[in-house]
């Protein structure tokens, strides 16, 4: 009966609950007792019920909304206690439902004129939390200038607190903040440049305001360098300042003093390389890092080496990082802690380029050899990547690869050894060099099994090109590898036979050996299926076939096509993105890279997607009339089916699949898989990179204008292929359903549907088209799911080049996809105050363009409307004072960055003429958007 | 910063702090994870490791580990000050604090600590202004005891 509870034992009760439940014991009651005490009037009451809430509470919707509206009177309390205890409540459970309840309500504590000063610092705080669980419920508005101001209240406290909140904001929202650049530098400037005195109780141990400091300098790691000289030049001496005073003898013996001055310190480094713009301060960064390199001070001895890593990245500072590196080589011998060996490989790495590869490469192989367990296989791709990318000489590639399989075997992933055959395969200067190396290697008594599998694999290729030598005959390489097969894995052994088979082409004399060996017991009536099956089969092959047919059919491996390294994808997935300085990009190296290009083209994925169509809901009876299609459906060509139903397939990740295809191109199958499929029409899509093949492409705008107001359709259509789309898109990723259609009753065969990106456009769009079946039976359809990701704006659409055979004939289409920029739209809302207020902020000549035209379509408001809202921006109503006009609002969303975009069409229907003008902040942006929407009326 | 732990020489945890939603397992099993780790790193190791795709920054006072996750951009050194300022405060507010205080008032540690961090962000790092604070919260409590003792009242302030 908690009836007969008062509010203080209650209070001592939930207390105790509560003190239970931190000793690690689980608590399931006392929650309702907790949530009354919120409503006491005593004030330790309140706030033991808080605490207990702010520890305890699980998205329990029952209870939230009791919680809630406990807060919201408080919030609405005007007493700074409490309202300080309900928003520390609201940034400690920080859920969605409390964001829904409270989210607009907060920026008015924050931007109140009487609010108390440590109300606002904590309202800052429970709305960054709130922003970051729920960004959609916090409203950008009027407030967010008034937000920017507070960098310039008199109260550290508040402007501390502010600063983490517009940080947050920015990232996000970075025109909307640009204000705050200048404002942070002022307040920066003023900071850095104050006696260790004059901030009172914000010094800390003589530092003048080190964690304001830290926060203004990650604010303005949210934006390029400013552009204004005044700020600019302000900045650069902030900067230098800090620089100077790291250097200063300290003021204290005591850690807290160093450590405060070098966090402003290497926080200042991350912007000059954020910026990467004054060469002299990355310079003055990089020797300041080096002094810290042999610190005593473990922790400044591991921040200077990450930091250091990323100075490797930028061209200004890449040759002055270069001088540390005996002291780095250094530190990965003698360093005792292994995370801080684990930086100086990193480092390593990060310095590398072609003038100390062989030094570096030759350094973290012996450092492999006592390398902690836990960071081996990382460093075996960083030395495979190294020695790939940085090889001058062939010969010391091969060499280096198979030192690691020698030295850490066990931490060669497939990826390694995968690629060290598929470099030797691709460049014939190193091909003889490799089997003698592979031939000399295997010697060894024991050898680590992936060197059997290179060796395999090579001499299986290669063997040939040192069989003229009396020391490695045919026999004595089919005996060596033979030795090594009973000791080795099924997957192993399956490679071996597939080598062994390829023998019987490159060595005839040795054909009787082989073949008893696969007439052994042991391998045709092996107990493993694949094994006896590869024997069977391989033993038939090498039985019946004449030699022109083995020769054919056991011929060298085609070259493999050039792709980004599956090492470098797999050290990117280890590290997560961002982490990793990526080579490739970063540098700007001037030297071709060794093994062509690596652009990143996501690969084929293996699996098949094909709908076969039972159930049609067929095109013509349902959607197709309000369609507006220019390829209406023939009689026979109701053939899509599904299309526009909202049945979609599970959303797949869009995952990169490179190791799947090498598991095609290399899993022990190989040689004879490869043959079977090696005809051009392979079944599968890639992302083709060269010139799109000669074929016109089906007028080319045209059937993307059709598209571009909506996501669904008919593409093409002919007397044979209908093919349709269906699009999502979000934010900066799509998916596009594509469906192939076959109109005839007699089947297509070798069906094989490629996206092709041109030039410029591969760094833009990420495109990834998933195989299809390459068979489609007369009257069947077949879908093929296309995955887009934009990386940054573009002008070009894709080609979609199909190919296939019909009746004998080979038939070859080009259509563009209508992918276009305004797909990766999100609209907003807005009121006319703020879109007015945006709309003068992006007043430069560059930004806006404007095109006056003759309608082409009857001056329907209703279809404009429709329009509009389909090309992907907010309808803004009531904003233009005329209500003829149409105003529009939305932001592109890509990987690299978001463009605010506001339009405005004027349509006069006694001229038949519209007016349209599009503002964004890039140039490109804007004329785009204004063509593809021109055409549209 | 994603979370802050503190917890004994023996891995008793003392005090959570979640800045992040998680379920109570997910807590636990970072908890242990963590606790072990650092547990097991000896004395004159820096005080930053990498921990899954988090940056864990960590400190010793006597029996006692500080231990905060920040994320990849977070500067660690600031953060290593964030634990210091805390203990300070700690110590300051109940005079030379030990494991002892923290178990028994561990109200008041979460309260200073709000007044310190909140959402994660440091809120307000003058040492006077986070005790002035707590102290007028405990003189409401004093007077509100002296007042009305268990009685309740409608309107108090």
């Amino acid at each position: 009966g908690d009836k007969a509870l008062d509010g203080y034992s209650k209070k001592k009760y939930v207390c105790k609950l509560l003190f239970i439940f931190l000793l690690g014991h689980d608590i399931d009651f006392g929650h309702m007792e907790a949530v009354n005490l919120l409503s006491s009037n005593k004030y330790t009451e309140k706030q033991i019920g808080y605490l207990f809430i702010s520890v305890l509470v699980n998205s329990n919707s029952e209870l939230i909304r009791l919680i809630n509206n406990a807060i919201k009177n408080d919030l609405a309390s005007r007493n700074p206690t409490f309202m300080g205890l309900a928003l520390h409540c609201i940034a400690n459970v920080g859920s969605r439902e409390m964001a829904e309840a409270f989210a607009a309500d907060i920026p008015k504590i924050l931007v109140a004129g009487d609010t108390m000063d440590s109300v606002k610092q904590s309202a800052a705080l429970c709305l960054l939390r709130l922003y970051r669980t729920s960004p959609d419920l916090v409203p950008m508005g009027e407030w967010t200038s008034r937000v920017v101001h507070l960098l310039n209240d008199q109260h550290l406290g508040v402007v501390t607190a502010a600063t983490s909140l517009i940080t947050t904001l920015a990232q996000k929202n970075p025109d909307e903040f640009k204000t705050s650049v200048s404002l942070a530098v002022s307040r920066l400037s003023r900071i850095v440049t104050s006696a260790s005195t004059d901030l009172q109780d914000y010094t800390y141990y003589f530092v003048p305001a080190p964690w304001l400091s830290v926060k203004l300098l990650r604010l303005l790691q949210c934006y390029p360098p400013p552009e204004e000289p005044a700020v600019r030049g302000r900045l650069t001496e902030c900067l230098e300042t800090i620089l100077n005073k790291a250097q200063e003898p300290p003021k204290s013996k005591k850690v807290q003093h160093s450590n405060a001055k070098n966090a402003v310190l290497f926080e200042a480094i991350s912007l000059i390389i954020h910026h990467d713009s004054e060469p002299n301060l990355l310079v003055r960064a990089c020797n300041q890092l080096g002094q810290f390199l042999q610190h005593r001070e473990t922790n400044l001895r591991y921040l200077a080496l990450e930091s250091m890593c990323t100075l490797a990245s930028s061209e200004f500072s890449h040759e002055a990082v270069k001088t540390h590196i005996e002291t780095v080589i250094n530190a990965l011998k003698t360093e005792r802690d292994v995370s801080v060996r684990q930086r100086a490989v990193d480092l390593l790495y990060g310095m590398c380029d072609r003038s100390n590869a062989q030094q570096i490469v030759a350094e973290m192989l012996n450092y492999l050899e006592t390398a902690d367990y836990s960071i081996r296989e990382e460093i075996v791709l960083k030395v495979a990547i190294l020695a790939e990318k940085y090889a001058v000489d062939y010969t010391w590639y091969v060499d280096t690869i198979l030192n690691l399989i020698r030295i850490a075997g066990d931490y060669v992933s497939e990826e390694v050894w995968y690629r060290v055959i598929q470099i030797v395969i691709n460049r014939d200067d190193v091909q003889g060099y490799a089997a003698k190396t592979v031939f000399e290697a295997l010697q060894a008594p024991a050898c680590h099994e992936n060197l059997v599998k290179v060796g395999g694999y090579i001499l299986g290729e290669f063997g040939n090109l040192i069989a003229g030598d009396p020391r490695s005959s045919p026999l004595i390489q089919f005996n060596l590898l033979h030795s090594k097969f009973h000791l080795c894995s099924v997957p192993t052994r399956a490679l071996l036979l597939s080598t062994y088979i390829k023998f019987v082409n490159l060595f005839p004399e040795i054909k009787g050996t082989i073949q008893d060996v696969l007439r052994s017991d042991s391998q045709l009536k092996n107990s493993d299926v694949e094994l006896q099956q590869r024997a069977v089969e391989y033993l038939r092959l090498s039985s019946i076939a004449s030699t022109d047919i083995l020769a054919t059919v056991l011929e060298e491996m085609p070259p493999f096509p050039e792709r980004e390294s599956s090492i470098l994808a797999k050290l990117k997935r280890k590290k997560g993105p961002g982490t990793l300085p990526d080579l490739e990009d970063t540098k700007k190296e001037k030297h071709v890279d060794v093994n062509g290009g690596t652009e990143p083209v996501t690969a084929v994925n293996a699996s098949n997607v094909s709908t076969p169509s039972p159930s049609a809901d067929l095109l013509g009876l349902g959607v197709a009339p309000s369609q507006n299609s220019a390829h209406p459906p023939s009689s026979g060509g109701s053939l899509l089916v599904d299309v526009f139903s909202d049945v979609v397939p599970s959303v797949a990740p869009l995952a990169p699949s490179a190791e799947e295809n090498f598991e095609r191109h290399m899993s022990g199958h190989c040689p004879l898989l490869e043959c079977c499929c090696a005809s051009p029409d392979l079944p599968s899509t890639e992302v083709v990179t060269e010139e799109p093949p000669a074929v016109p492409v089906h007028d080319a705008d045209e059937l993307i204008d059709k598209f571009i107001c909506k996501n669904n359709g008919v593409l093409f259509e002919n007397q044979l292929l209908q093919i349709g789309l269906k699009s999502e898109f979000r934010q900066n990723l799509g998916r596009m359903y594509v469906f192939y259609g076959n109109k005839t009753s007699t089947q297509f065969l070798s069906f094989a549907p490629n996206v092709i990106c041109p030039d410029g456009l591969q760094s833009e769009l990420n495109i990834q088209a998933k195989p299809v079946d390459p068979v489609i039976e007369g009257g069947a359809q077949v879908q093929q799911v296309v995955n887009i990701e934009c990386v940054s704006e573009f002008v070009e659409a894709p080609v979609l080049n199909i190919q296939f055979r019909y009746g004998g004939a080979l038939q070859n289409i080009s259509v563009k996809l209508p992918i276009t920029l305004n797909k990766f739209f999100q609209p907003t809302e807005m009121l006319s105050q703020d879109f007015f207020q945006r709309w003068k902020q992006l007043s430069s000549p560059q930004q806006e363009v404007q095109n006056i035209f003759k309608a082409r379509h009857p001056m329907d408001p209703e279809v404009t409307k429709a329009k509009i809202i389909g090309f992907g921006v907010a309808l803004l109503e009531g904003v233009d004072p005329n209500p003829e006009n149409f105003v529009g609002a939305g932001i592109i969303h890509t990987k690299t960055i978001q463009v605010g975009c506001l339009l405005r069409l004027e349509p006069n229907t006694q001229a038949q003429m519209y007016r349209l003008t599009l503002r964004t902040s890039r140039e490109v942006v804007s004329q785009r958007l204004c063509k593809l929407l021109s055409e549209q009326f | 910063m994603q979370f802050m732990l503190l917890f004994s020489r023996q891995g008793k945890l003392r005090l959570q702090k979640w800045y992040i939603p998680l379920s109570d397992k997910e807590k636990k099993k970072i908890t242990r994870e963590l606790v072990q780790t650092v547990l097991a790193r000896k004395p004159k190791m820096c005080s930053f490791l990498e921990w899954r795709d988090l940056k864990i920054v960590y400190k010793r006072y006597a029996s006692l580990y500080f231990c905060c996750a920040i994320e990849d951009q977070d500067n660690e050194l600031i953060t290593l000050e964030i634990i210091h300022r805390y203990v300070e405060l700690l110590d300051k507010y109940f005079g030379s604090v030990c494991e002892l205080d923290i178990i028994f008032n561990f109200e008041k540690a979460y309260f200073i600590l709000d007044e310190f961090l909140l959402g994660g962000e440091v809120q307000e790092t003058s040492k006077k202004n986070v005790l002035k604070a707590i102290e007028q919260a405990d003189l409401l409590q004093e007077s509100q005891n002296e007042d009305w003792g268990g009685i309740s009242s409608d309107d108090i302030l």
